[in-house]
């Protein structure tokens, strides 16, 4: 029974809406109720809000394009500066009009002539008085524009006194897009997330034709017990099932075993699904390279993402320096004396300390030290004597330029120069092997 | 023979139905002046003489209109306008120049209102050509207006200063958002304009509208001088019962209505809501928070767009509906859709945000509270990597639910740098009953937070 009902609307196209907008039924019955027939006057600006891929520009597009309403459509991403935006709208206004003349690009920096253009353009367009819906996509990126450009878009139908609508989409919620003295409110909608229920159906539905539809759909079940607690987003578990598809299938295609043998795939599937997500789900390989890997049948091991640690080669007085530097980083300067000198004292506690143990230095980041405590370190760990020569100074800098160590501070200070370590504990232990 | 009679009912009614959105959605959405203004008359009257003044014995005035978001300023003015137009003796008389800071829109020659305002002309030489276009000066081609700033200024001031109050038509200058002009460079669009209204040369009248209390400490000296401190506050003076009366005239149709016997049965409706107690108290909520017409209109506009054939009149549960639509907590809505993993962090969060009274925090930090949890409570979360504990904080970074508190710059590693979350406890501890299958022991370690520290 469709669930979609409009006067204004045949009940056909109605339906094939409803097709294509799966687990959506009930937002895209509020939008269409709140549109109201071709020529009603509707909410002058429409605010919704949602997660990453809920479908609203999806819904959006559809329901346009579907039901053939007259809309402007852009990505404030696309077109970042208001004068790309603006001219961006008048263009597809001109595109779209009836006739076929193409009148010269009209340039618009501000929003008065983007006022004038506009009512020019509707105008020309014959649209016997329907309701105009711009839609910006991405409209989190119109609060980095001039202070006027929201205000403005957000009373446009007062402004241009035409029947327009004016609807934004974005994953921020509205208060914090809202101007300090205020502006027109909005009619904000909400585009609530998907369910772990809603997720398989959507995802069940683009199974590939040689397997059944239950095959398919025990594959995403696993597929979302491995990834549902991290991540929910429909685009990534998407793609994470498009690409993991084939491994699933290994086993009935290699006969061992068939369709229903739970078991047996669960067993094959789930190391793999593991090192997914430490691998294409961080982007740390690229999916060509995770389906060559699957397809050699390689040692799972042998995975060297982007942040692997084993590609970076230091010569010896380089992999000294770094382990030096990151001593000086965290450990505070009173316990050098203790640390590396061979005749020390006992460090008695003062109250100082007492109140600050608690914030470790591993908490709180590396500290810049001074270029001496550096060298005075590497004299103390490096087994033999080590000569202070340019060799060693131009190791240092080559470090720097590697951003293992990042400098602090300007190079003209008459101090001497101040060093940061910017490596994690992980990366030293590889490097002190 | 009641199937037919009910098809006829039924097709009478669709045309009905259809009807009275077009006119109730005019009326909300579109706001045409529908000549009823609520509780304001003195003010009416007052902007009326005024412009009376002006166009019939060509007196020079200005005057500001101030009053918060919604109060009815344009709608007070539009009024006056059309009611000014309807004058015998001011038909021909008067030119309209309709200023908006935020965009500059185009005036025709016989009085058409259009709008101008504050965000429109976003600097004087934006304002400048507006004048220059709307009033059909001389140097005006087709839309284009040709010469420099300093040369329209001085053109414009001249045609201005050859007028006299006998023999010239007087202007009227609309300037809205009025707040916004004040931050051009020397204010000089507002000098020179007032400059005009006190000398005696072509009759104008400056009407500008805002809504800050405190625009007169925003004119400089000269300008404030020029002035002449006449100030209209519109200040959603009404009391509840007037707001319902309100409610049931905005909610009414209007006797020209084509079907009488379903305009009856319409507004006798709305009299019965009018005294029902559901409608009341979502009323009441409502007047509590915001006593605007805006969101009155707003909150109308939502249970209009519901009545279709099948349900052609409105009910108390339409009102509340709509009600309980506009009142969701955003917040809590992003919160409800984020995954276990970044629950467990703003939990974390909240923790660090309990221990250290609010001073910010870094990604480090909030992972060390995560891997407390995991070793010592948690039975049925993975202890997963921290890239992946990573990927999770950025999207809440991406959704803006924490903050970093100075721009990142390239040199700082991402780890260590400092934020701070911009949900609150009590908003957490609600957004957690709603979650959906939430596990046990993340909610028990979300109340508990120093019990085993």
């Amino acid at each position: 029974m469709p669930n979609l009902e409009h006067p204004a609307y045949p009940a056909a196209t109605l339906l094939h809406l409803e097709s294509l907008v799966p687990c959506r039924e009930s937002q895209v019955s509020m939008l269409l109720s709140i549109f109201g027939e071709r020529q009603q006057f509707s909410f002058p600006s429409i605010f919704i809000y949602g997660h990453t891929s809920s479908g609203k520009t999806y819904v959006m597009q559809t329901l346009l394009n579907t039901l053939q309403l007259p809309h402007v459509f852009v990505n404030c991403v696309e077109y970042f500066t208001s004068r790309l935006l603006l001219e961006e709208i008048l263009i597809q206004l001109q595109n779209s009009s009836s006739e076929t003349e193409q009148t010269s690009h009209v340039p618009c920096d501000n929003f008065n002539d983007f006022v004038r253009l506009f009512k020019q353009a509707v105008a020309s367009r014959e649209l016997q008085d329907q309701t105009l819906y711009i839609v910006l996509d991405r409209a989190e990126q119109l609060r980095e524009m001039e202070a006027n450009i929201l205000p403005a878009f957000l009373r446009l139908q007062e402004l241009t006194d035409r029947n327009v609508t004016v609807v934004l989409l974005s994953e921020i919620v509205w208060e914090l897009f809202r101007p300090s003295t205020g502006c027109f409110e909005p009619f904000t909608l909400y585009f609530p997330d998907y369910s772990i229920g809603h997720l398989q159906k959507i995802l069940s539905q683009n199974h590939p034709s040689e397997y059944s539809a239950d095959f398919y759909a025990a594959y995403i079940n696993i597929l979302l017990g491995v990834f549902y607690m991290v991540c929910r987003d429909l685009k990534e578990l998407q793609h994470l099932a498009v690409l993991n598809f084939s491994k699933y299938c290994e086993p009935v295609v290699s006969g061992e075993a068939n369709e229903r043998d739970t078991r047996k795939l669960w067993k094959n599937i789930e190391p793999h699904l593991k090192k997914a997500m430490q691998t294409v789900y961080l982007r740390e390989i690229s999916s060509s390279q995770w389906e060559r890997l699957q397809r050699d049948d390689g040692e799972p091991g042998q995975l060297k993402g982007l942040s692997a640690h084993t590609h970076v080669e230091l010569p010896y007085y380089s992999k000294f320096l770094l382990i030096a530097a990151y001593l000086a980083s965290y450990n505070p300067v009173r316990t050098d004396k203790r640390f590396f000198l061979k005749h020390h004292g006992k460090i008695r506690k003062t109250n100082f300390m007492k109140k600050h143990e608690k914030t470790s230095n591993h908490l709180l980041g590396p500290k810049p030290f001074p270029l001496d405590r550096l060298l005075a370190i590497l004299y103390s760990i490096v087994d033999n004597r080590v000569a202070p020569t340019a060799n060693i100074f131009s190791q240092i800098t080559s470090l720097v330029t590697l951003q293992l160590l990042s400098m602090v501070g300007h190079n003209d200070q008459l101090d001497g120069p101040r060093y940061k370590c910017t490596v994690s504990l992980d990366f030293i232990r590889a490097v002190a092997r | 023979m009641s199937k037919r009679k009910s098809k006829e009912s039924s097709g009478a009614n669709g045309e009905c139905v259809s009807q009275v959105q077009k006119i109730l959605r005019e009326r909300f959405c579109h706001r045409s002046a529908t000549g009823k203004l609520f509780g304001i008359e003195r003010q009416h009257r007052h902007l009326l003489e005024l412009l009376k003044r002006t166009t019939v014995h060509g007196e020079s005035n200005s005057a500001l209109i101030i009053g918060p978001r919604g109060s009815g300023k344009t709608a007070l003015l539009n009024h006056v306008l059309k009611e000014l137009t309807e004058m015998k003796q001011v038909k021909e008389n008067l030119l309209e120049v309709h200023l908006n800071g935020k965009v500059k829109g185009n005036c025709q020659f016989f009085m058409k209102n259009h709008f101008l305002s504050g965000l429109l002309q976003t600097n004087d030489k934006v304002a400048l050509k507006e004048i220059t276009r709307q009033l059909h000066l001389e140097n005006v081609v087709g839309d284009k207006v040709f010469g420099s700033f300093a040369e329209n200024l001085a053109f414009l001031l001249e045609a201005l200063r050859k007028g006299d109050r006998t023999s010239s038509c007087p202007i009227l200058f609309v300037l809205d958002e009025f707040d916004l002009f004040v931050h051009h460079k020397n204010q000089t669009l507002l000098y020179n304009l007032f400059d005009i209204s006190q000398s005696a040369q072509t009759p104008i009248t400056v009407i500008g509208l805002t809504c800050r209390q405190d625009i007169l400490e925003l004119l400089e000296k000269r300008v404030k001088s020029r002035f002449s401190h006449r100030q209209i506050y519109l200040m959603n003076s009404f009391d509840f019962k007037q707001y319902i009366r309100i409610f049931k005239e905005q909610l009414s149709l209007p006797a020209e209505f084509p079907d009488k016997s379903f305009a009856q049965k319409w507004n006798n409706n709305i009299q019965h809501l009018s005294e029902d107690k559901t409608v009341k108290d979502v009323l009441q909520n409502l007047f509590h928070y915001t006593k605007d017409l805006r969101s009155l209109h707003l909150l109308l506009m939502l249970a209009v767009s519901n009545v279709t054939v099948r349900h052609p009149l409105i009910a108390a549960s339409d009102l509340q509906e709509a009600s309980k639509q506009i009142r969701m907590d955003s917040k809590a809505n992003i919160v409800h859709g984020l995954s276990v993993l970044e629950i467990c962090l703003i939990i974390a969060m909240k923790h660090l945000n309990d221990v250290y009274e609010g001073e910010p925090f870094n990604f480090q930090m909030v992972y060390n509270e995560f891997q407390k949890f995991i070793q010592r409570k948690a039975h049925c979360m993975y202890n997963f990597e921290k890239p992946v504990v990573m990927k999770a904080f950025e999207h809440l970074l991406q959704l803006e639910l924490v903050k970093p508190i100075e721009r990142p710059s390239v040199r700082a590693q991402r780890e260590y740098l400092l934020m701070k979350l911009l949900l609150d406890n009590n908003q957490i501890m609600d957004a957690l009953q709603a979650y959906p299958n939430c596990p046990t022991d993340v909610k028990q370690w979300a109340a508990s937070s120093l019990s085993w520290l």
